[in-house]
């Protein structure tokens, strides 16, 4: 019984800020581009979200009669259902965590390996070439920072000597792990941008190249669900940045965990806001060649340095 | 890469800036006075109606949206028995206001002319005609030039000569 209320709960919560996030996110672009943002709808237009949700599921669900029926509609759930099942590991406080498993970090990875399946899928399904384009680079930008994805974490997992997700926030009672792995942390968060395909990383979306790329052909709530689950993979990044990197829920006692764990966590949410706002979308290849040929030596060297160190730490 | 940091941090200095937005409808922005808004019919000094039909305001309108129908009153002075503008076309271009003669028709700022019903947007006469000079103060077309209608001799326009009598040139 316990679990389900945890289960509800955190669904709950990944949900609730998912969607503030749509409001979130433009009222951020528009501090950062000097204009308002949404402010008409309820006091300073808090109450967008309410409209654009109803908006949206009142809007025609079309499946283009050219599409791959199943595949197309089953696109968006594998993303939602990925991300979700990612939320089960991140412990938002000690207690208040759905799954303590001693692979949760590979859990995660798998995860979020899975994701790609549904951009790709979905592109496939649209039969429509743009989609498919999407849908493509899609597939080799997720590839590609996949791989060091893991591997900028497997620093953080010697130091902590452990993949469960709980043990390596609390071995950071000592100290956060961004300073001793301060490559790992700028490179987890690049590919955590990639992973999400978040702007700049938005290549299989790209909007100005391929109309909106891999969901092009997807409308109404199917739209959504798309929609809706890029916040939630920005969530997912951030609370893992927080638990990996900044001590999770560890802070000064004067307040709750939890809120140290929103907290950190929300800062990384404008982060990704505040990069959305000012870097422009990089080229094809380029992303590419920065992926395979700078950060992935720079992940190998990091392994390489913490072995050694800790390596040295234990010799003597 | 220290590029791209440092225009993640100019971008974030912009939340600092002060905010480019028009907070239209509870702040009215500045309209200079020639802003080119809805448009007007004035009457001159004398509470008359500038407007002497002369239909040219309807012939330079590149969406043919000013139709009139010109009358004589009993003193012989021409006036519009009729005079619509459908506001749903117009695209404020001005050109009337410049073909205009009489400086009668004049564009005003105001641009609040939304309506939900498009038959609304068409103005008549009743709705253009105001009762002052608008932005051109005492202007009366009668006292520059042109016919005896009572406000001036002939030929005792501000901008007129005496008529010349055409038997002096023969002799
Ligand atoms: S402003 Fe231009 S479009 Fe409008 S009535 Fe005058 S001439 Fe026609
Ligand atoms: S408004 Fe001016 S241009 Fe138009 S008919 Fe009247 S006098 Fe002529």
């Amino acid at each position: 019984m316990k679990y389900v209320f945890i289960i509800a709960g955190v669904m709950i919560v990944v949900l609730t800020i998912a969607a503030g996030l749509i409001y979130v996110e433009r009222r951020l672009l528009a501090l950062f581009q000097d204009r308002r943002g949404p402010n008409r709808v309820g006091p300073f237009g808090v109450f967008q979200v309410v409209a654009d949700m109803i908006k949206i599921f009142f809007k025609e669900d079309w499946v283009p009669p050219f599409a791959d029926k199943a595949v197309f509609i089953m696109a968006p759930g594998i993303l939602i259902t990925s991300i979700f099942l990612t939320f089960a590991v991140i412990p938002f406080t000690d207690k208040f965590l759905v799954l303590d498993s001693n692979i949760g970090l590979l859990f995660f990875l798998g995860n979020s390996s899975l994701g790609v399946y549904s951009v790709v899928l979905g592109g496939w399904a649209s039969n429509n070439k743009y989609s498919l384009l999407g849908a493509i680079r899609a597939s080799a930008q997720m590839l590609t920072y996949e791989v060091f994805m893991g591997l900028s974490l497997v620093g953080v997992v010697m130091m902590a000597d452990s993949f469960s997700l709980r043990e390596i926030v609390e071995v950071q009672k000592n100290g956060w792990f961004v300073f001793p792995q301060f490559l790992g942390f700028m490179t987890f968060f690049i590919a955590g941008i990639a992973e999400t395909h978040r702007a700049p990383f938005d290549i299989p979306e790209a909007d100005g190249e391929l109309v909106a790329g891999y969901h092009s052909e997807y409308s109404g709530m199917k739209f959504g669900m798309f929609f809706v689950g890029e916040y939630m993979g920005v969530t997912m990044i951030s609370a893992l940045i927080t638990t990996l990197f900044f001590g999770g829920w560890l802070g000064p006692a004067f307040l709750p965990p939890a809120f140290w764990f929103f907290f950190k966590t929300g800062i990384f949410i404008c982060l990704f806001i505040l990069i959305r706002a000012s870097l422009p979308r990089p080229r094809y290849d380029q992303l590419m060649e920065a992926g395979w040929k700078v950060l992935l030596p720079l992940v190998l060297l990091n392994i390489l340095a913490t072995g050694a160190i800790l390596l040295l730490k234990h010799t003597t | 890469m220290l590029s791209l940091i440092r225009s993640i941090f100019y971008t974030f200095l912009h939340a600092f800036h002060k905010r480019e937005t028009q907070d239209y409808p509870e702040k009215m922005p500045y309209l200079p006075p020639r802003y080119r808004g809805r448009i007007i019919l004035s009457r001159d000094p004398d509470g008359k109606e500038r407007c002497v039909a002369c239909n040219l305001c309807a012939a330079v309108c590149p969406v043919d949206c000013i139709s009139l129908q010109a009358a004589e009153g009993d003193d012989g002075r021409r006036y519009p028995e009729f005079f619509r503008i459908n506001f749903s076309r117009c695209i404020y271009c001005g050109l009337c206001e410049e073909a205009c003669p009489t400086y009668a028709i004049q564009l005003i700022p105001d641009f609040e002319m939304a309506d939900y019903n498009r038959q609304n947007m068409v103005y008549e006469k009743e709705h253009l005609l105001i009762s002052g000079q608008g932005k051109y103060h005492g202007f009366n077309f009668y006292k520059e030039a042109g016919v005896n209608m009572g406000v001036k001799a002939t030929g005792g326009g501000e901008n007129e000569n005496q008529p010349v009598d055409l038997k002096s040139l023969i002799h």
